[in-house]
């Protein structure tokens, strides 16, 4: 009986040109303060915060199963972290943004811990309660500015564009790491035993996937993002309060992202985000008409598309630029 | 025209084949036997007769009508009833209501609380129990008695003995022979061979999702049996 | 004001808080499903017993018996339409479809009517109040509110512990399968059940409505408090959630009383440590936790 020679894929024809690509676009993207104008570098940057958070979200939801919309717990700590490292304890504003992760991520802990016990709809709502206690306790604590908030005093020594330079810089890195940092952890046999427990919870746990564990470090994950995203995006904003930085929007707008993007893929929220900042932009002058028709959009593509447009373009032309998967290749000419 | 025409049955689980072109006729007031081993399509086959499967619409005829497919609620007011595998008593009900959901669609026929009591002395005494509080046994009369309170014209019963003790599967199957006595149309599913045959006109058995011998009882030998129930 | 009147006045709350939890306990316990617009169909109530009340010169008592079969009409199409759709796809859809409700009504009040708080003129029956002797005094319209809360947790259960549909929920609820094998068509049974949990969080927004203040954005706190009092009252238990209620306006008239800054925080507080020290709740009866 002849064998056939087989090969693991990891790679695709997508993948390499979604490759080539980044590595054309990155020196534009780097060089955008030389040539672009402020508006569009802080344009970029919430762009980019927007991006993150829904890179973070999707892989809680997406890869993990846990559908949380009480991330914004974290863009709040994060952003609160910023200000009191920068203007209370004098450490360097810009290395403050990955301290504000890892002070998010050790406040993850302690909420897994109470949060793990519900699971589905009611995890949700629980996320949800805890993120509201933490607005409500920055909120009553005079220290922090009670609902008026603060503002981030620690730039103030810096030229403008100079601050707007660096702020952008970090952004773009975040980005970076974000997307590199996930990729990769989803290629590595981690991410696989993430996958499978995406799929199915029981199967994996007899494979010995210790499914809890995986679970932790990936919320842990996501908060160390979401709460870096933060610190960026108040570095960005300067003004922050608890009304606005534990807001359910934040969160909202990260979900129809990633749902209309495509949920469970890499490339869905890189798009949603997209397709999010243009009706933005289109329906500026249109007040709540651009939520109302964000959320029908969601809606109906929950309905009708679940994979979302990522998804349908995946299936469709069966493109994928990060490829997560591995595929069996076995040659058609059997060896000797 | 039989009371059930199975024609050419496929069924699938996603994937996965599980009957292969199944096809046989059930009479009116005939009991049936299906037998084989784990994974032979036995309990698949009931599901798709029943509804809980999704089947061509031309594989299953009740009556000379094609209800293949048709969603399990809709087949009950039709008049098809399964007794199902484990047999899934409701936990938040007491046995009487458990009964009582049985009868839901509240179908014409003789089959009614009493007439069940009469038939399941011991389902009576425990009436207003959790239907789970009850052992192995009366669970899986209860199950019966709540499949007979819908009035079928096609009762398809899945595994009476799963589980139980001898005694109790001698038991139950002595109910049943009355029952389908009076002439209920009857599909039952098992793997305790001796006792189904003791009730079934015709028996038939499935191995890997396909009907490898079908005949009367008094004409099939036990190795005949056994070959087909384990294959050659 | 001292501290009984402080306590009295929370567990009057519970009985709001409750009227609030019964419908999100009932869809739970029938389709494990949370409905994250929940909050928010309630004051959409509120704000349509407002346009009736305001434009039509309504009396409340009319108002609220247009707008609750108007909001189960509107639970029915929505289940029937748009949720009984996602059935069998897992619980990510659900909870995605009823949050971009949830945003959509929001925004959807915010344009039609603007930011501004309303409240509705119940002539004068806000403010009477009944002296219970001891310096005490109650508000009539929070003991309506009260019994109003009991006799439909009453109702519910009298509805599920007796009727032949009722026994269709509590099977289907158990065993959805099995409860279709009996004939019980399960998208049906949803949609009457969305019906019924809409109607009762009408209710509960006219009432929240005529206590107080509420503007397009007070839905998610209305869903929070609901789920709270669910929670700690225990899952599978309508009783439970009365008692839940309770303890959480209990919580919440303390902590303001302590601080005022701090009445809702107390409440989640609350939450949070039975959830830490008996996370099925106080009279918990479902087999399963989720």
């Amino acid at each position: 009986m002849a064998t056939h020679a087989y090969r693991v894929q990891r790679t695709t024809h997508a993948s390499r040109v979604g490759l080539g690509v980044a590595i054309l676009a990155l020196p534009a993207l780097i060089t955008l303060p030389a040539w672009g104008d402020p508006a569009s570098m802080r344009r970029l940057v919430e762009f980019i915060a927007l991006l993150v958070l829904a890179q973070m979200w999707n892989l809680l939801a997406g890869y993990a199963g846990l559908l949380s919309i009480g991330q914004q717990a974290y863009v709040g700590l994060g952003g609160y972290a910023l200000i009191v490292l920068a203007d209370d304890l004098g450490v360097d504003p810009f290395l403050s943004v990955p301290l504000a992760g890892l002070i998010a991520m050790a406040i993850a802990l302690p909420t897994a811990a109470l949060v793990f016990r519900f699971q589905g709809g009611y995890f949700a709502v629980g996320t949800w309660a805890v993120a509201e206690v933490f607005r409500l306790l920055v909120a009553n604590t005079g220290a922090l500015g009670r609902g008026t908030g603060r503002t981030l005093k620690a730039v103030f020594p810096l030229a403008r564009e100079t601050r707007e330079l660096v702020t952008y810089d970090i952004a773009l890195a975040l980005a970076v790491a974000a997307l590199v940092g996930i990729y990769a952890f989803l290629r590595a046999r981690f991410g696989l035993g993430l996958m499978a427990v995406r799929d199915s919870e029981a199967a994996s746990q007899t494979l010995g996937v210790d499914v809890f564990r995986t679970k932790l470090i990936v919320y842990l994950l996501a908060a160390f993002g979401t709460g870096a995203t933060g610190a960026v995006i108040y570095l960005n904003l300067l003004r922050i309060s608890p009304d606005a930085a534990f807001s359910i929007n934040w969160t909202a707008s990260t979900i129809f992202i990633v749902v209309i993007g495509g949920i469970g893929t890499l490339e869905g929220p890189l798009v949603g985000a997209v397709v999010f900042f243009v009706l933005r932009e289109l329906l500026a002058d249109y007040g709540a008409w651009y939520m109302i028709l964000l959320g029908a959009l969601a809606v109906s593509v929950m309905l009708a598309y679940p994979q979302g447009l990522w998804g349908l373009i995946a299936e469709r032309w069966d493109v994928h630029v990060f490829p997560v998967q591995r595929r069996l290749r076995i040659d058609d000419a059997p060896r000797p | 025209m039989s009371r059930l025409a199975v024609r050419q049955l496929d069924a699938f689980y996603g994937n996965f084949q599980a009957l292969f072109g199944i096809s046989l006729d059930v009479d009116e007031g005939e009991t049936v036997a299906i037998i084989g081993a784990n994974g032979s399509g036995k309990s698949t086959f009931l599901k798709a007769v029943a509804g809980a499967l999704p089947v061509a619409r031309a594989a299953v005829e009740l009556d000379g009508v094609a209800v293949g497919g048709r969603p399990a609620h809709a087949l009950v007011d039709r008049g098809v009833t399964l007794v199902p595998e484990g047999r899934r008593i409701f936990p938040s009900l007491t046995v009487e209501e458990n009964l009582r959901i049985g009868g839901y669609r509240a179908r014409p026929g003789h089959w009614t609380l009493e007439r069940v009591y009469a038939l399941f002395p011991r389902l009576a005494e425990r009436r207003r129990q959790p239907g789970t509080n009850l052992s192995g046994g009366e669970q899986q009369m209860l199950a019966i008695g709540r499949g007979l309170m819908a009035n079928p014209r096609l009762l398809l019963i899945d595994e009476i003995s799963l589980g139980l003790a001898p005694a109790m599967v001698k038991q139950l199957y002595d109910v049943l022979a009355a029952v389908t006595a009076e002439g209920m149309t009857t599909v039952v599913v098992e793997q305790d061979v001796s006792q189904v045959l003791r009730i079934a006109r015709r028996v038939f058995c499935f191995r890997k999702g396909a009907v490898s011998l079908a005949g009367r009882p008094d004409e099939l030998s036990r190795s005949r049996i056994a070959a087909a129930y384990f294959g050659a | 004001m001292g501290w009984l009147d402080t306590i009295v006045q929370g567990l009057l709350l519970g009985g709001l808080y409750a009227l609030f939890a019964t419908g999100l306990s009932l869809i739970f316990g029938v389709m494990r499903i949370v409905n994250l617009a929940h909050g928010d169909f309630s004051i959409l109530a509120a704000f349509l017993a407002v346009v009736l009340v305001d434009a039509l010169a309504l009396h409340w008592l009319l108002a609220l018996a247009l707008v609750v079969p108007l909001m189960a009409l509107l639970g029915y199409l929505l289940q029937r339409l748009v949720l009984n759709r996602l059935l069998g796809r897992g619980i990510l859809p659900p909870i995605l479809v009823t949050f971009g409700l949830s945003i959509i009504i929001q925004n959807a009040l915010l344009e039609t009517f603007s930011a501004d708080s309303r409240r509705l003129n119940p002539g004068g029956i806000d403010t009477a109040s009944l002296a219970l002797g001891g310096g005490l005094a109650v508000g009539w319209f929070s003991l309506i509110t009260l019994l109003v809360a009991v006799l439909v947790l009453t109702g519910l259960q009298l509805f599920i512990g007796r009727t032949r549909r009722g026994r269709a929920f509590r099977a289907t609820a158990d065993d959805q399968a099995t409860a279709a094998l009996m004939g019980i068509d399960d998208r049906g049974l949803y949609a009457l059940a969305m019906a019924l949990s809409l109607g009762i969080v009408a209710v509960a927004g006219v009432f929240l409505g005529i206590r107080t203040t509420f503007a397009f954005s007070s839905g998610p706190d209305r869903l929070l408090f609901a789920f709270e009092a669910v929670i700690i009252g225990g899952l599978g238990s309508l009783w439970g959630t009365l008692v839940g209620g309770a303890i959480l306006g209990v919580a919440q008239t303390v902590g303001a009383k302590l601080s005022p800054g701090w009445g809702i925080l107390t409440g989640h507080l609350v939450f949070l440590g039975v959830l830490l020290i008996r996370p099925q709740g106080l009279f918990a009866r479902q087999r399963r936790l989720d």
